[in-house]
């Protein structure tokens, strides 16, 4: 059967290098990461020290809605304001008129027409609001006092608190700044639910159901409750105080040793190929391959890597047949590339078995070193660096990497390139993995 | 086998659910059609003080039982505990294990599943220990010691609200699509809907699908408690959830997890299973109105009915040749708070008309509460049964009829009917609206 076509014709990535696709390309261009030392909170006490973080001042999330919606940015918490920055980036970006763009002027997608797929996390309470509240009840000893609590305490909290914190607020925010009545999904898989979520809106464009979606995800884990969780899932690295942040983060070396959080993600529109010609878009790419599985993990929970990248290698096969390419035909990779050694050797497993001999040839577009893991917006990044280098003819540069064995994957300047087909693809903490395929314009 | 929109028909072919009224199929459905409540205090933690001290709990529940090796599930935590007893009963009604040649490539997973429970003793002393009342902030470094200390890594990571698909895959050993989705109080609808979805396109040929949640913790509980959406009817816990009453003051908080095997009609019978039901429609739209409030005239609830009404081709003003109009049942999203109960009466005129009036409409809320992501599937699997049995349960505690709500909520008991269609709604806070309608199978 015949399926609408599905094209990206905006790009909104948030990453610590600020909001929207220039200064993130600048970077990938220019070889440069956005990993520091952590300043938002003191990460002594932890093993990992560093993060991509995206400066106070270059998100005032008042300025970035409209006037109507101002007084909802007080029950916004961090992800869901860089999700809203990365839907009004992505939504300029396309060129789409929204009710946030222009109130008064028709939208260029009727409102029901339109959806929005947003990748979010578990997302951890601010500590210092909830602890304040939590203060209040202290017993006589010193301990929590859950009577008091229950009976007084807990009015230190504001009315609306719980709603801060509820996954799908990210996509709730988005479509009522924008007005998107259309389907809209929260997706929660971890690293996976920023290209779930685009694989979501592509199928919902194709049954039918919306003309346009914003779709991507973003998440912060940049806060003691969230960072330490991905300190127990083992997934970042130990780092000291005398090396550079920037060299930490190192995908497929032999001797990377784990990887480094970045707060952002990217949301995309992508809108039907009628819809995007009807108003001269000057589209990115076209997603033409999705596909999703589930990895058989050693442990039930998922933390450990499936050793082979069995689910890895399925989900690239599938997108590849949905999108009518062969492994022959793909010019580029942009894998989840963690620095996580065990993720590594999964994805590049996976990358042996599907493309075979030239595996070690296809260049690789890593992310992870410059922005971070984004975590449920890593796909977003991804995919936003990815359409953009398909628009450019450009591969940008990779850093830090050395000695990958059997992938091109080592530190490398940027360059001109024929990218006609770019593989995305990410494995979870979890262990579900999606693949998705873009083809160029021309 | 393909349906009038040329895409494959989906039915369901097996289902389980672990709830606050028991741990099977036909025990609960006695309970919901004899009009039983699962409401009563708080066990779980000490809530005496809190303005609303009761819920509808999961009882006597040990989930090892449902598992082929249950040390590999040790630290699934308890909404994943739910899902993986929910899913095995499914799974053995699905006969999914019998025979050979299940390609488990071609079977996926698409839950609508929340986040675990925090373990709020320890993150309240590690918070108590890392605050600087001097600054009136966190000292980062005192809480990562006190964090080090007192928090258990797996009930951590446990609590990812991914955590219930991967138990499940790995306990089946599922290797297909996998999804979780959470909006709100219609994840395990919209779950089950984009699972469908799938099936159509031919991404696979079985789906595990449904939802499983518990808020029934001190933060969930407090949580809703300074939102004012619950019920604080302490003095009555099984009459506090009144959905469409006069006297409804808010929703009850319930627990648990639904789970169905969706299936595509074709390989169902090519393996010799038996469907119970098919899905024939769904719709899913966002209110875009505002964080705290349903839109007053229910335009998204009312565009979800919709969309599911044209998938599945009905046309909701008709009548059939009994005169019937051409939904038989309508179970509630019905959460018993004044705006809910309202805007869903409202939506329900808007779409059926001159028929609204003559469907019968319930909340299994006033008997096991709100089941919160997981409570679309169970009254889904609820549909089901009204099916099965020709009999749909009641709204419970309905003795005083509120004037604004002039709709059959079949109050108090249960009613024998002659049914073949059914439509479950689910909304959830912050605007996603969900539809699902359900039809008795015929080959």
């Amino acid at each position: 059967m015949r399926r609408r076509r599905v094209l990206i014709t905006g790009l909104g990535p948030v990453t610590g290098f600020g909001i929207g696709i220039e200064p993130l390309w600048d970077a990938m261009i220019e070889g440069r990461s956005a990993i520091k030392r952590i300043e938002r909170f003191n990460p002594c006490g932890f093993p990992c020290k560093v993060a991509a973080v995206l400066s106070e001042d270059e998100l005032i999330i008042r300025k970035l809605v409209p006037k109507s919606d101002r007084k909802a940015t007080k029950v916004m918490c961090r992800d869901t304001e860089l999700a809203v920055a990365a839907a009004g980036a992505a939504v300029r970006d396309a060129g789409l008129i929204t009710k946030a763009i222009d109130p008064q002027a028709a939208p260029t997608i009727a409102p029901d027409r339109m959806g929005c797929h947003i990748g979010a996390g578990l997302i951890a309470a601010d500590v210092d609001e909830l602890t304040a509240a939590l203060w209040t009840s202290r017993a006589a000893d010193g301990h929590f006092d859950l009577h008091h609590w229950g009976a007084a305490g807990m009015e230190n909290l504001t009315p609306l608190w719980l709603l801060k914190y509820l996954p799908n607020m990210l996509a709730c925010h988005v479509t009522i700044i924008h007005d998107c009545q259309g389907p809209s999904n929260t997706i929660t898989c971890c690293e996976a639910s920023s290209g779930l979520s685009i694989g979501e809106s592509m199928r919902v464009i194709q049954r039918g159901a919306a003309e346009a979606c914003l779709s991507g995800g973003a998440e912060s884990k940049v806060n003691p409750m969230a960072f330490l969780r991905q300190h127990f899932a083992g997934r970042l690295a130990t780092t000291r105080d005398d090396e550079d942040p920037a060299a930490v983060v190192r995908p497929f070396d032999p001797n990377a040793r784990g990887s480094v959080i970045g707060e952002g993600g990217g949301i995309i529109v992508l809108e039907a190929l009628d819809s995007a010609e009807a108003r001269n878009a000057d589209p990115y790419a076209e997603l033409v391959g999705f596909a999703s599985t589930q990895s058989q993990c050693p442990d039930a929970t998922g933390l450990e890597a499936e050793p082979d990248g069995g689910g890895i290698a399925d989900a690239i096969e599938i997108a590849l047949a949905r999108a009518g390419a062969s492994p022959d035909e793909i010019d580029a990779l942009a894998p989840f590339g963690s620095s996580i050694a065990a993720i590594d050797q999964a994805e590049s497993a996976a990358i042996k078995r599907v493309f075979g001999s030239r595996a070690a040839d296809i260049p690789m577009i890593t992310t992870v070193p410059n922005a971070g893991n984004c975590n449920a917006g890593a796909g977003g990044v991804a995919v936003a660096v990815a359409a953009k280098a398909m628009k450019t003819q450009t591969l940008p540069a990779r850093l830090n990497t050395t000695g990958a064995d059997g992938l091109n994957a080592d530190a490398a300047p940027s360059r001109s390139a024929d990218l006609r087909r770019v593989l995305v693809f990410t494995t979870s903490q979890g262990g579900q993995n999606v693949a998705l395929v873009l083809r160029s314009m021309d | 086998m393909i349906d009038q929109n040329n895409n494959p028909r989906v039915v369901i072919t097996g289902m389980g659910w672990i709830t606050p009224l028991g741990h099977d199929l036909q025990s609960v459905w006695s309970k919901l059609t004899a009009g039983a409540s699962g409401i009563r205090s708080i066990t779980s933690f000490d809530a005496s003080t809190f303005p609303t001290s009761f819920a509808a709990q999961v009882c006597d529940y040990d989930f090892t039982t449902y598992l082929n090796d249950p040390s590999l599930h040790e630290h699934a935590t308890v909404n994943t505990q739910f899902a993986l007893g929910a899913a095995r009963q499914a799974w053995d009604q699905a006969h999914l294990s019998d025979g050979n040649g299940l390609d488990l490539r071609r079977v996926g997973i698409y839950l609508g599943a929340g986040e675990g429970v925090l373990d709020f003793d320890a993150y309240a002393k590690v918070d108590l220990a890392g605050w600087d009342p001097q600054v009136g902030a966190v000292d980062a470094r005192k809480w990562a010691q006190a964090a080090y200390e007192a928090m258990d890594s797996h009930d951590e990571i446990g609590q990812e609200p991914n955590m219930p698909i991967s138990h499940i895959a790995r306990e089946f050993g599922i290797r297909g699509p996998a999804c979780n989705c959470l909006t709100a109080c219609a994840a395990s609808t919209q779950a089950i809907g984009e699972a469908v979805d799938m099936l159509h396109r031919g991404d696979a040929d079985v789906m595990i699908s449904g939802g499983t949640h518990t808020m029934i913790h001190v933060l969930g509980v407090t949580g809703f408690n300074r939102l004012t959406t619950l019920s604080t009817r302490t003095d009555d816990p099984p009459g506090a959830s009144r959905p469409f009453s006069r006297t409804r003051d808010g929703f009850v908080m319930g627990e648990g997890a639904g789970v169905v095997v969706l299936e595509t009609l074709d390989h169902a019978l090519a393996r010799g299973a038996t469907p119970v039901a098919e899905i024939i429609g769904y719709g899913s739209s966002a209110d875009a109105f505002r964080i705290t409030d349903m839109h007053p005239q229910g335009r998204g609830p009312a565009a979800a009915i919709r969309q599911a009404l044209r998938q599945a081709g009905i046309d909701p003003h008709a009548t059939d040749s009994d005169g019937r109009p051409s939904i038989h049942y309508i179970s509630a999203h019905g959460t018993g708070t004044m705006e809910n109960d309202s805007i869903e009466t409202l939506a329900i005129k808007s779409v059926f008309g001159d028929n609204a009036p003559r469907i019968p409409i319930s909340s299994i809320k006033s008997m096991m509460g709100h089941l919160i992501a997981a409570a679309g599937v169970v009254e889904l699997i609820t549909c089901v049964l009204a099916l099965e049995h020709q009999i749909v349960p009641p709204t419970i505690n309905l003795h005083a009829p509120d004037p604004e709500l002039d709709l059959d909520y079949v109050p108090n008991d249960a009613r024998s009917l002659k049914l073949d269609v059914c439509l479950s709604n689910s909304f959830g806070f912050g605007g996603q609206n969900d539809t699902l309608i359900v039809k008795r199978y015929e080959a």
